[in-house]
């Protein structure tokens, strides 16, 4: 917006023109808040956890198989938890991806306005589930389930939590990959229905492959917050790192060591204490790089239409 | 006969086109019943998931369960000191997101020129929006439970939780502002008012709705954040109430509640689940059917906001 013209009497009044530049410089502040959280966040991680890699070789950490930091024979490894974190990701995604593809082709392609209208709220009430509830659900619930097809399943094991937080992720694929979708020009459905194709020749073979990259976008995104999801994994997976991509067993996950850890007796500036912090640098690190490539994957596809 | 062997093939060609359209029909409808099947199934998890915590948590909904505080046996506890907790954590929450972000949404949209700085600020709000909760955790633990010295308290909780809920309240001030036409603002301009004139008379007048619907969803999700309360240390056995925020002498205030030790909901009922007695878990559902009516409450209202400002307002 261009500048208004002020008149000369305003202008010159002296109180104003100090008032005006007060009010801004403390909205400017208070934007720069966000740019200070970001500063606060890397700085307080990375300073936590540089006496943990002091401590830990880099590359004990990125390669051992094992991690009792909490025991006596102590291993940092990093990999239980890393295995733990993927191998629920990788269930979430499985009930998640094919589940939010299909409700965001239905919402943009197939329903009506009163539909669509009558759906999107309910998807909102699932985004707004707290996570701790879903964690019961997966432990009292799910689980349990599962154990009668599967009798051997233990009571925490990653398939329950998985399966739980692939239903928690829908809504997040679902509306973001419907927004891309219904953002591809009309003219290309004309074009498509006017050559004769249906409506789901038209999703299929036309909408979908123009907006792949939001819909890879959305997946992107969706797999960050698997990967960043805490409660659900902490209460219903078990809190024992476990090397393992084996769905049935218990695991710990990057989030659930950091809760466990944090549900006990914290020495401030034990090695316990700095361990956290390495954990959620190697989590930052994760869903940073992830964000980003969602973004520039996002971009990418509004920059095509 | 060469016209007649013509019409034939046409008349093959029609039908094979009929059955062609016929199955192509075919897919239409049985991918319209699929999508359907699938918003179904989504829509009965919710209820199921729902009718699960009120069934199971059934025989705790009584006042006592709501005045008595948590206990080592299950019949008597119950969760005052997390509903307490709850509200005073995000009554400090509500105080710092809410000004501070429709502050920097209103700077954003209306004070900041389209320079690098801008930029940074944009691509740190947004990336905020990204971050795990949990990490936001690791913040407090490190920043205002060690650095700043506040301890396990109210104050760091409530601090925490704003943080979480500041790109929510930003970017819904942002959307809020952006429907704004600039006739709005230039016809304030032109009776001479100053900017800030325009943004508190104006701008955020007629943005308030889309501003309230982005708070209450931040507020829902504040209340169901557990993750980073755990992490910051708070404590799970409180058996006590932090000192009155309002009390019978002058000054009326009170803000020795501010470094209280404290519970939540969310953290009462992670307590009470991760405890191997059936009778605890009883305790836990209830918590949690509390929890999931106050969210669904809270979204609910948000949502039929949104859906009346866009139905009322036309500019």
């Amino acid at each position: 917006m261009s500048e208004p013209i002020i008149s000369a009497r305003l202008s010159k009044n002296f109180r104003r023109n100090i008032m005006e530049r007060f009010i801004e410089f403390s909205l400017l502040c208070s934007a720069a808040f966000a740019v200070f959280i970001t500063s606060a966040i890397v700085y307080v991680l990375v300073s936590e956890a540089i006496p943990f890699f002091q401590h830990v070789s880099i590359y004990e950490f990125l390669t051992d198989t094992v991690w009792t930091p909490n025991y006596s024979i102590k291993h940092y490894g990093i990999l239980p938890l890393v295995s733990g974190t993927l191998t629920t990701t990788f269930i979430a995604l499985i009930v998640a991806v094919p589940l939010g593809t299909i409700t965001a082709i239905y919402l943009s392609e197939f329903a009506t306005h009163k539909v669509r209208e009558t759906i999107k709220p309910i998807l909102e009430l699932l985004v707004g589930v707290p996570t701790v509830v879903f964690g019961y659900f997966a432990l009292m619930l799910v689980t349990p389930m599962l154990q009668k097809i599967y009798p051997d399943l233990t009571t925490f094991n990653m398939l329950g939590p998985g399966i739980v937080m692939g239903v928690m992720i829908v809504p997040y694929i679902a509306s973001l990959a419907e927004d891309s979708m219904r953002a591809v020009p009309m003219a290309m459905r004309e074009g498509a229905y006017a050559m004769g194709a249906t409506r789901f020749q038209t999703s299929i073979r036309v909408i979908t492959p123009a907006a792949i990259s939001g819909i890879v976008a959305a997946y992107i995104l969706a797999i960050s917050r698997a990967v960043g999801e805490t409660m659900i994994v902490a209460i219903a997976a078990g809190q024992q790192p476990n090397f393992t991509f084996n769905p049935v067993e218990s695991a710990a996950t990057i989030t659930s060591y950091i809760v466990s850890v944090a549900l006990g007796d914290l020495e401030h500036g034990g090695i316990g204490y700095q361990s956290i912090f390495a954990a959620g640098l190697t989590l930052l690190v994760m869903t940073l790089l992830l964000n980003i490539l969602g973004h520039m994957t996002r971009k990418k596809f509004a920059e095509r239409y | 006969m060469a016209l007649n062997k013509k019409k034939l093939s046409a008349l093959n060609d029609l039908q094979t086109i009929r059955e062609m359209i016929k199955r192509h029909k075919k897919n239409d409808l049985a991918f319209a019943a699929l999508g359907m099947f699938v918003i179904a199934s989504l829509t009965i998890t919710l209820i199921v998931l729902f009718l699960d915590l009120v069934l199971d948590g059934y025989p705790k909904f009584t006042l006592d369960f709501f005045g008595n505080f948590p206990s080592r046996r299950a019949a008597r506890a119950g969760i005052l000191s997390a509903w307490v907790g709850s509200s005073l954590v995000l009554i400090v929450t509500f105080f710092v997101a809410v000004p501070l972000g429709i502050a920097a949404g209103v700077y954003l949209e209306e004070y900041s020129k389209k320079n690098w700085f801008a930029d940074i600020i944009e691509i740190n709000v947004s990336n905020l929006a990204g971050v795990p909760s949990i990490i936001y955790g690791l913040l407090a633990l490190g920043l205002f439970v060690y650095s700043f010295g506040l301890g396990q308290s109210i104050l760091t909780a409530g601090l925490t939780l704003a943080l979480l809920m500041l790109p929510i309240v930003i970017v819904s001030t942002r959307e809020a502002i952006r429907a704004i036409p600039v006739h709005i603002r230039e016809a304030a301009y032109a009776v001479g008012a100053t900017k800030w004139q325009v943004v508190i008379n104006h701008i955020v007048q007629y943005s308030y709705g889309g501003i309230l619907t982005g708070v209450i969803i931040g507020m829902a999700r504040a209340i169901g954040e557990t993750a980073p309360l755990i992490t910051i240390g708070a404590l799970t056995f409180i058996a006590f109430l932090p000192p009155s925020p309002v009390t019978i002498e002058p000054p009326f205030l009170n803000l020795e509640w501010l470094n209280a030790g404290f519970t939540v909901l969310p953290i009462q009922m992670f307590n009470w689940i991760s405890r191997p007695q059936h009778a605890f878990h009883i305790n836990a559902a209830a918590t949690g059917a509390v929890i999931i009516i106050l969210t669904a409450l809270m979204n609910g209202a948000a949502i039929k906001l949104r859906y009346n400002i866009r139905k009322k307002i036309k500019w």
